[in-house]
């Protein structure tokens, strides 16, 4: 019996060796999320090549790592389990998190002054304040947008309004959404004047309307928030009004997912979403449409988003170095241009904007240019320590405000008590 | 020497599968269970003994008892209408019922499809205004709902999914059950005049209990542990309503690195699973018939 | 002769059976119904709507979807025979034997069902490195092959073969392999084909550990590949996702036709005792 079972364990060791195979040897691996479809991977892709087609002696291995969270996991569970990647693109909100976990590295340790200066000084401030801890840099502006406001032109038409003058403030904004928003013969509305989703981020886009009215969330360190203010208050009052007072947003929780196709089908006339879809509404919207800054109360405001290149703990000096040559190519113009073309990201320098291929873009297709005007007014996206808890809570008083369960002020109040909570033991 | 060699022979049928388990599962789960009572470590602040202090955290949460409910709830929602959807399917899948071949491979369909696009056609389904179910009902003249979206709905939502997913499931084992009962036994009891309710009820469901045990002991397992739907489509929202115990521990587990609190929220899932589903499985087994 | 009730509750049964199986096939006929469309019928049920392949050519150009799929190919296959082998014979101890410690032990079995192995990823990430096989495809079933739920079903059709048959065998001279691969290993082919058939389901749908172990094209299975369309900032390309999914889950549905042959076969076999 010993010897069959030999055998059969043999055939079993055998089995499993032919299906050993491993990737072969790399120099310089990064993770990086894809959030825009799938043509950003192959993007990824491209550059990755052409940098190593320029830089022969320097190997790059892109890794897909699915959404920002799955991406995070990834890169958490590498760097925990002693294998962390020499780089990766993560969340630029979580920055307190990677730090909290002494994972990553600051970024000014391995640059000159000059670098510091000419580099980073180069990046527009709004991207770099979710970037840097105490004025030290932890990430690189790669992956940014903000939310714009997307309209249905000839909605507008349909309903007497300029399709070239969009709403400029939050009085118009209203007003516009009642005009648009339309009956059907049932007595349903058939659609809506505007849609701001709040599921998924909705603190992203609050986010916007609190700038929007002078508020401030966070003290920028990520020991503290200011939700129980007025200006905040304020602000997800306004929210909720919409679809509570005044009718004209879809009441409940919104879908982020689901919305730039209730666009495309009619069902709203107005959505506020990231800039990151202007490719895909312009690819889908059987009508002409427009994009907007998102309108002011006390000035324009807008939340920043999206992904930096963080560099992590272990990583070998020479590493460290070829990922900087790496990064410093990626925000170069000529790739920061390619890469905001094909994703709808906006290029986070300002002298990307000055190639000739972005300047025919922009000429071509002239909404591109409205989140980069939007940045003069752009702010930080709202990040603490514990980010994903304190997201998470802010959030939630989100959706109870929304569903009608409880009062802005109420939520808001609560929420910055449970946040207090857990940012007390880092101030 | 009998007696020995019966036990050389155990210890060589087990030693490959226990080698694995115990590296892969029972290692690693001391390990990360041990987590619990220590705080969660940081990279700035290592970790520190706390005893039963997370214990207590866990007992204070207002949310983790919400969500024990809804987990409640789901299970004995899901548990018995899977398990009698997966029964019938199964008889008539069984029988020389017309269209055999589609009810089969429609039952087992869930199954099959990948949970990354069921879970977003099922968003399409649910999603309010032009989502399937919505075009349905406004054409009915009903006012359209927001299923996923709201609080008193979205559990239900996600339950609707767990049991179309969990029922093609356990068809497949009560097939396998039925497809051993000898056919013999059927036919004499026709021949003695029996009808088909008295050869379900006496024959074919007593035969049926080892496959019986096996399924519910699943299913009240997998209504703990079934989340990859809710991950793609609620996130556990709005404000924890659809979260399930597992999607409470992931969230603290993966999004919050709160690896502490996800571990000793561990523990307990695993002690509930110990009570109701080892505990079921030893007190059913000597109801069941075994040959 | 049937009676008028029976002639009816047949008829009924005929019904309900085919509602529910209607209701159940729905998501897959509006997956086909995305797929082969443009883009701007994923919500409009219109019948004259124009078809398109452009679904499946731009879902398929997004990511090297053949290597995934024979990624997926190999780790399945490479997982459930493991299962058959190891959970076989520990099954047959459990189901067969006297020993000490036998509640224990099977209670530990049981175990590994409560366990939910994602909670275990950091942890088993280590072990993966400490053995020097990161990123392979053996990694990704690794933790896997010794199945508690496998081993709690083989034990249960294990107990419900008579002992007279083994009996037999061994006083035909079987020993302890002979006699599982003659005589339990065939009454069984209805349960090893249900549970291959589950454990495939399983590991095609497998996200998380996948997503964490593996790193490159070479090793990546079907479902982190998927992944790349639905977590989109852009909104869910519901077309897209559909003749991504239609694609790799073709090969899935060729399979389970084909096993369903086998099923009724190895029924025909089985049921004769």
């Amino acid at each position: 019996m010993i010897k069959t079972f030999t055998k059969i364990i043999s055939l079993f060791v055998f089995v499993i060796s032919l299906s050993s195979f491993s990737a072969k040897a790399v120099e310089l691996e990064f993770y990086f999320p894809v959030a825009v479809g799938g043509a950003a991977a192959s993007t990824v892709e491209e550059l990755s090549n052409k940098y190593m087609e320029l830089n022969p002696g320097v190997t790059i291995k892109p890794i897909y790592a699915g959404s920002y969270t799955d991406a995070t996991t990834k890169a958490i569970t590498a760097a925990k389990g002693g294998n962390p990647p020499p780089m990766a693109v993560l969340i630029a909100i979580d920055i307190f998190k990677f730090y909290d976990e002494d994972l990553v590295l600051p970024w000014d340790d391995i640059l000159s002054d000059e670098e510091k200066e000419n580099w980073l000084g180069g990046f527009y401030p709004a991207f770099m304040k979710n970037s840097q801890i105490d004025g030290v840099t932890y990430g690189i502006p790669f992956q940014r947008s903000t939310p714009v406001l997307y309209y249905n032109k000839d909605a507008f038409r349909e309903v007497g309004l300029d399709p070239d003058r969009p709403p400029q403030n939050w009085d118009e904004q209203l007003e516009y959404a009642k005009k648009l928003t339309k009956k059907g013969s049932d007595g349903n509305i058939e659609r809506y004047g505007i849609r701001i989703p709040t599921k998924g981020f909705p603190s992203w886009l609050t986010s916007g309307l609190i700038y929007q009215n002078g508020g401030k969330m966070t003290n920028g360190l990520g020991t503290e928030t200011f939700l129980d203010t007025p200006e905040v208050i304020e602000a997800v009052q306004y929210l909720v009004d919409l679809s509570e007072t005044h009718k004209v947003m879809r009441p409940g929780t919104l879908e982020w997912g689901a919305t730039p196709k209730a666009f495309f089908e009619g069902q709203t006339a107005m959505m506020w979403t990231t800039t990151g879809n202007l490719t895909n509404v312009r690819k889908n919207a059987p009508f002409d449409f427009g994009v907007a800054m998102l309108p002011a109360k006390k000035s324009f405001g807008a939340p920043t988003g999206g992904g930096n290149f963080y560099i992590f703990k272990g990583t070998p000096e020479d590493e460290l170095q070829a990922t900087k040559d790496f990064v410093k190519w990626m925000t170069a113009p000529d790739q920061a241009g390619v890469w905001s073309m094909a994703t709808g990201y906006v290029a986070p320098r300002p002298d990307a904007w000055e190639t000739q291929a972005m300047k025919d873009y922009v000429a071509d297709f002239p909404p591109a240019l409205v989140a980069k005007e939007q940045l003069a007014y752009a702010d930080a996206e709202f990040s603490t320590y514990e980010n994903p808890k304190t997201v998470k809570i802010f959030n939630t008083a989100l959706e109870n405000v929304m569903s009608g369960t409880i009062s802005p002020a109420d939520a808001m109040k609560q929420a910055q008590t449970d946040i207090d909570k857990i940012l007390k033991d880092y101030r | 020497m009998n007696k020995k060699n019966n036990l050389i022979s155990v210890f060589f049928l087990l030693v490959p599968g226990f080698i694995l388990l115990i590296s892969f599962t029972h290692i690693p789960a001391v390990k990360t269970l041990m987590n619990s009572f220590f705080s969660t470590a940081k990279g700035r602040r290592p970790s520190k003994f706390v005893g039963l202090e997370n214990y207590d955290v866990l007992w204070n949460d207002a949310t983790f008892w919400k969500v024990l409910t809804n987990n409640i709830i789901y299970a004995c929602g899901v548990i018995p209408t899977s398990i009698l959807l997966s029964l019938g399917m199964a008889l008539w899948v069984n029988s020389k019922i017309v269209g055999r071949p589609f009810l089969r491979f429609s039952y087992f369909l869930p199954t099959v499809l990948p949970l990354i696009a069921v879970g977003n056609i099922w968003l399409f389904f649910y999603a309010p205004g032009f989502g399937l179910i919505d075009q349905i009902a406004t054409s009915l003249g009903f006012p359209s709902f927001n299923i996923l979206g709201s609080q008193e709905s979205s559990l239900f939502g996600v339950m609707a999914v767990g049991i179309w997913k969990e029922a093609g499931f356990y068809m497949i084992f009560y097939l396998a059950g039925l497809q051993a009962i000898p056919p013999d036994l059927r036919e004499a009891a026709m021949i003695e005049g029996a009808n088909k309710w008295y050869i379900f009820w006496k024959i074919t469901f007593p035969l049926l209990t080892p496959t019986t045990l096996f399924v519910s002991v699943n299913a009240v397992i997998n209504s703990f542990r079934q989340i990859d739907h809710i991950v793609v489509m609620t996130q556990g929202g709005p404000d924890y309503a659809s979260t399930l115990l597992l999607y409470y521990i992931y969230e603290a587990a993966f999004m919050f690195w709160d690896t502490a609190y996800a571990t000793t929220l561990s523990v307990v899932l695993i002690l509930i699973l110990c009570v109701i589903a080892i505990g079921q499985f030893f007190v059913l087994d000597k109801k069941v018939h075994y040959q | 002769m049937k009676t008028v009730s029976e002639f009816f509750s047949e008829r009924l049964n005929v019904i309900g059976a085919w509602l529910l199986a209607l209701l159940w096939v729905t998501p897959l006929l509006y997956a086909i119904w995305a797929a082969i469309h443009p883009i701007e019928y994923e919500a409009n049920f219109d019948i004259f709507a124009p078809l398109t392949t452009y679904n499946f050519t731009n879902a398929w150009s997004q990511a090297p979807f053949a290597r995934y799929l024979i990624n997926t190919v190999m780790m399945t296959t490479m997982i459930v025979i493991s299962q058959f082998i190891l959970c076989t014979f520990v099954a047959f101890a459990f189901a067969r034997f006297e020993f000490p410690f036998k509640n224990i032990l099977f209670a530990l079995v049981l175990l590994q069902l409560l366990i939910m192995p994602d909670i275990l990823i950091v942890e088993n990430y280590k072990t993966i490195r400490f053995l020097g096989i990161m990123d392979t495809i053996l990694a990704i079933g690794l933790p896997y092959m010794a199945s508690g739920f496998g081993i709690f079903l083989l034990r249960q059709t294990f107990k419900s073969i008579p002992k007279e048959l083994d009996d037999a065998a061994r006083i035909d001279g079987a020993g302890i392999l002979r006699i599982i691969w003659n005589v339990y290993v065939p009454l069984s082919m209805p349960t090893f084909v249900a549970y291959g058939l589950v454990s495939v389901s399983f590991h095609w749908n497998n996200f998380l550990w996948p997503l964490i172990i593996t790193n490159s094209v070479e090793t990546r299975p079907l479902t982190v590949g998927l992944s790349i369309f639905s977590m989109s900032e852009a909104g869910v390309e519901w077309a897209t996702i559909s003749a991504g999914t239609l694609m790799t889950t073709a090969p899935l549905f060729i399979a389970f036709l084909i096993f369903q042959r086998q099923f009724i076969a190895s029924f025909m076999t089985a049921g004769i005792k």
